[in-house]
């Protein structure tokens, strides 16, 4: 119930200030002769879904991992983001990020998901992000539930990255190079640890729930001792332009850091990703397009000896992939057509594992946009589970999505 | 070798390659949102300036896509020219964020935002929200289609050149002046030829041509688009197509970039003639100069209402 309130406390606070602000200046005559006060950007986004699936409900929390994904039959309230930005002075700009959540259970949540600044004013094309904000590691990760293709979240980014998506205080910097096309590489510092670190020193709840466990390692207590206990990263974004209506993005990324179940254990996960898309020169709104995303990942998690009253184990190296596919088809203004395809596999005993199984999905998408600000999009889920007994599992999502308040920008 | 050394050695390879970034160019490199704000640019610069033009003359300016390619031109431009009055909001802001050159953020002296010194037409007053459709808060936006304020444009372009090269201040004075006696001795033609259809009355599909025909005395009487970017209800266009016949109105103006469809069938149901124009510099064969741009509009207009006159509109 307080976290209840201080969600509403926030959200009125913010419509006190929003509503205090002049929209724009009301009646200049000439651009030049009037400004209008901009200091804060503010806008609200709520993402609901609503569908059946063929699982029980608590299989269901299960194979729909994510935090933000649909988490039972019936509704699911995904996630309600407010979004403020604005410049902070010459030098940095400003973003947050807070959330609120139901969960299944009814139970209130806020989070602040994210609170950076970015500079504006450094020199030879670097800038740095500082704050508590989503890790630049693919494509996904840094993005809102709101944004994405699909109503949930990839196994694979569920899997390495976590529910949350992988998000922990830090700082990055980030250099545009002169290179002949536009190629961006990104190093940062961030903690290894807190709720939003998986495969670092915290781990996704298994099907168990007997305590913070990574297939079958518990976790223990690992202090920060030294710098090789904070988690780094690395990104590497190239954009190419084929054609005037031919765009691909490339990157590669890679993390570094200890993960809980020893004193000195490693993770290291890379991946790399492509963005494509096509778009005729002279569209509609952006339609016509016809776009392709993919993903791939590659996760080496050292696991610690552990010798306990109950378990006795030794220490392994747990080997996992995992990758994606989605392709979108904006056919006609305002609707687009999509099929993701996913694949999720794990060395060793994985079959009972549902974090590490071999585990195949697909999932078509149609997705109405009535206008930028709002959308409409239903999606089925065909999901093949080593770890379940019948293996195959059905569900059909319904997503609703609204906005208001600041325009958003569309990053490409 | 330890994360903490693996990182160190990259930050320093980094460093190493800074220095790349910072190669001089002795033309001002200036990249503009539009076409239009690129040809008169290019007029006004000569061979001191290298220009870049981010949305093509065929494309709405209201819906570009903020690719990274941009964000790497803008980080190497001197100037940055833009339309403003919302117009970009879109997309420029991201870009200009992922740009990281000082110089050009909003409020320094590489970035000239157009519309300084413009009658800004329908500004709103009262209350507006977004179930009203796309309403400019700052106004409508498309004011490059009055050729007068092209000249404006152009003075502030030649102002800003001016103080980013003070070396070249007197070329870009004399190729302002040279501009200055082409474009009004056109504006002077043009309106000559428009002068006996003042007063005409057309329907738009968009707001969009309001600059234009604000400056030709023509009068828009309706849109198809009831609601500015919100696709138009079958009772809105029923209610126009009656009007439209009752009225006789001879031309649906119409940007070349919308679906033609609906469009289409109220020009077919009500005699109009659809006029399918480009809005923007480059977006036509032939449309090469922001002269063109008003040449190839004015025929056209002329032509419909010629025909008009001649009873060739309701065949």
């Amino acid at each position: 119930m307080p976290r209840f309130c201080s969600a509403m406390y926030v959200i009125l606070i913010s419509v006190g200030i929003f509503s205090t602000l002049p929209t724009a200046a009301q009646t200049r005559t000439t651009a030049a002769q009037t400004a209008s006060t901009q200091y804060i950007d503010i806008s609200l986004d709520a993402l609901f879904s609503a569908g059946w699936a063929d699982a029980k409900e608590e299989t269901i929390g299960v194979l729909e991992g994510g935090a933000h994904d649909p988490k039972k039959r019936g509704f699911t309230v995904q996630n309600i983001e407010l979004s403020l930005n604005g410049a902070v002075d010459p030098y940095f700009t400003g973003e947050a990020h807070l959330i609120y959540q139901i969960t299944p259970e009814g139970e209130s949540i806020l989070e602040v998901e994210e609170v950076f600044l970015t500079t504006l004013a450094l020199p030879a094309g670097l800038q740095v992000k500082a704050g508590h904000f989503f890790i630049e590691f693919g494509r996904l990760n840094p993005r809102h539930p709101h944004t994405w293709n699909f109503v949930d979240q990839p196994v694979v980014n569920t899997r390495m990255l976590g529910g949350d998506g992988l998000r922990t205080p830090g700082f990055r910097l980030s250099w545009l190079s002169p290179l002949p096309w536009y190629a961006d590489f990104k190093v940062g510092i961030h903690n290894a640890n807190g709720e939003t670190a998986s495969s670092f020193l915290s781990a996704l709840e298994g099907e168990e729930g007997e305590g913070p466990e990574f297939a079958g390692h518990p976790l223990i207590e690992r202090p920060v001792d030294s710098i090789d206990d904070l988690l780094y990263t690395f990104r590497w974004l190239n954009s190419l332009d084929f054609a005037e209506t031919i765009t691909a993005n490339l990157g590669a990324s890679a993390l570094w850091g200890p993960n809980a179940t020893g004193d000195d254990t490693r993770t290291e996960i890379v991946g790399s990703d492509l963005y494509l898309k096509w778009k005729p020169l002279q569209n509609y709104r952006g339609w016509p397009f016809v776009a392709v995303q993919s993903e791939v990942m590659f996760r080496r998690y050292e696991a610690g000896a552990f010798v306990g009253a109950e378990r006795n184990q030794g220490s392994e190296v747990f080997r996992d992939w995992g990758t994606y596919t989605e392709v979108m088809w904006g056919f006609k203004p305002r609707w687009v057509a999509a099929m993701r395809t996913e694949w999720a596999d794990g060395n060793g005993e994985n079959q009972d594992d549902p974090l590490r199984d071999r585990r195949l999905r697909l999932s078509p998408a149609m997705s109405w946009y009535p206008s930028e600000f709002s959308k409409l999009r239903f999606q089925f889920n065909y999901d093949r589970a080593e770890h379940l007994d019948d293996q195959t599992k059905l569900a059909f999502w319904m997503q609703y999505e609204f906005m208001f308040g600041a325009h958003p920008g569309h990053k490409f | 070798m330890s994360t903490a050394k693996r990182t160190v050695r990259l930050i320093a390879w980094t460093t190493v390659f800074l220095g790349m970034g910072t190669a001089a160019h002795a033309q001002l490199n200036v990249v503009t949102t539009t076409s239009d704000l690129a040809t008169l640019v290019q007029t006004i610069g000569g061979d001191a300036v290298e220009v870049y033009s981010i949305v093509p003359g065929v494309q709405d300016p209201h819906y570009t896509e903020a690719k990274p390619s941009y964000i790497r031109r803008i980080n190497r431009a001197d100037l940055l020219v833009t339309i403003g009055l919302d117009l970009e909001v879109v997309w420029l802001p991201l870009l200009i964020n992922g740009a990281r050159n000082p110089a050009l953020v909003p409020g320094n002296q590489g970035y000239l935002e157009a519309s300084q010194g413009i009658r800004v037409l329908e500004v709103p007053s009262g209350h507006i929200d977004r179930s009203q459709g796309d309403i400019h808060p700052a106004g409508n936006p498309h004011y490059w289609l009055n050729p007068h304020n092209g000249l404006s444009i152009a003075e502030r372009i030649t102002e800003r050149l001016s103080s980013l090269s003070p070396k070249d201040a007197d070329l870009f004075q004399a190729n302002l002046t040279a501009f200055r006696g082409r474009l009004e001795t056109r504006i002077a033609d043009w309106e000559q030829r428009m002068l006996p259809f003042q007063g005409r009355e057309v329907v738009a599909y968009h707001k969009q041509w309001e600059y234009l025909t604000h400056w030709l005395g023509l009068k828009i009487i309706d849109y198809v688009e009831d609601k500015p970017g919100v696709p138009p209800s079958p009772r809105h266009i029923a209610n126009l197509i009656e009007r439209m016949k009752n009225k006789k109105i001879p031309a649906l103006l119409c940007a070349h970039f919308t679906p033609p469809k609906i469009p289409q069938q109220v020009a077919q149901k009500t005699g109009a003639k659809l006029l399918l124009l480009p809005p923007s510099v480059t977006g036509g064969s032939g449309i090469e100069t922001y002269i063109d741009l008003f040449e190839h509009l004015v025929t056209e207009l002329e032509n419909t209402f010629e025909e008009g006159a001649k009873g060739g509109v309701h065949e």
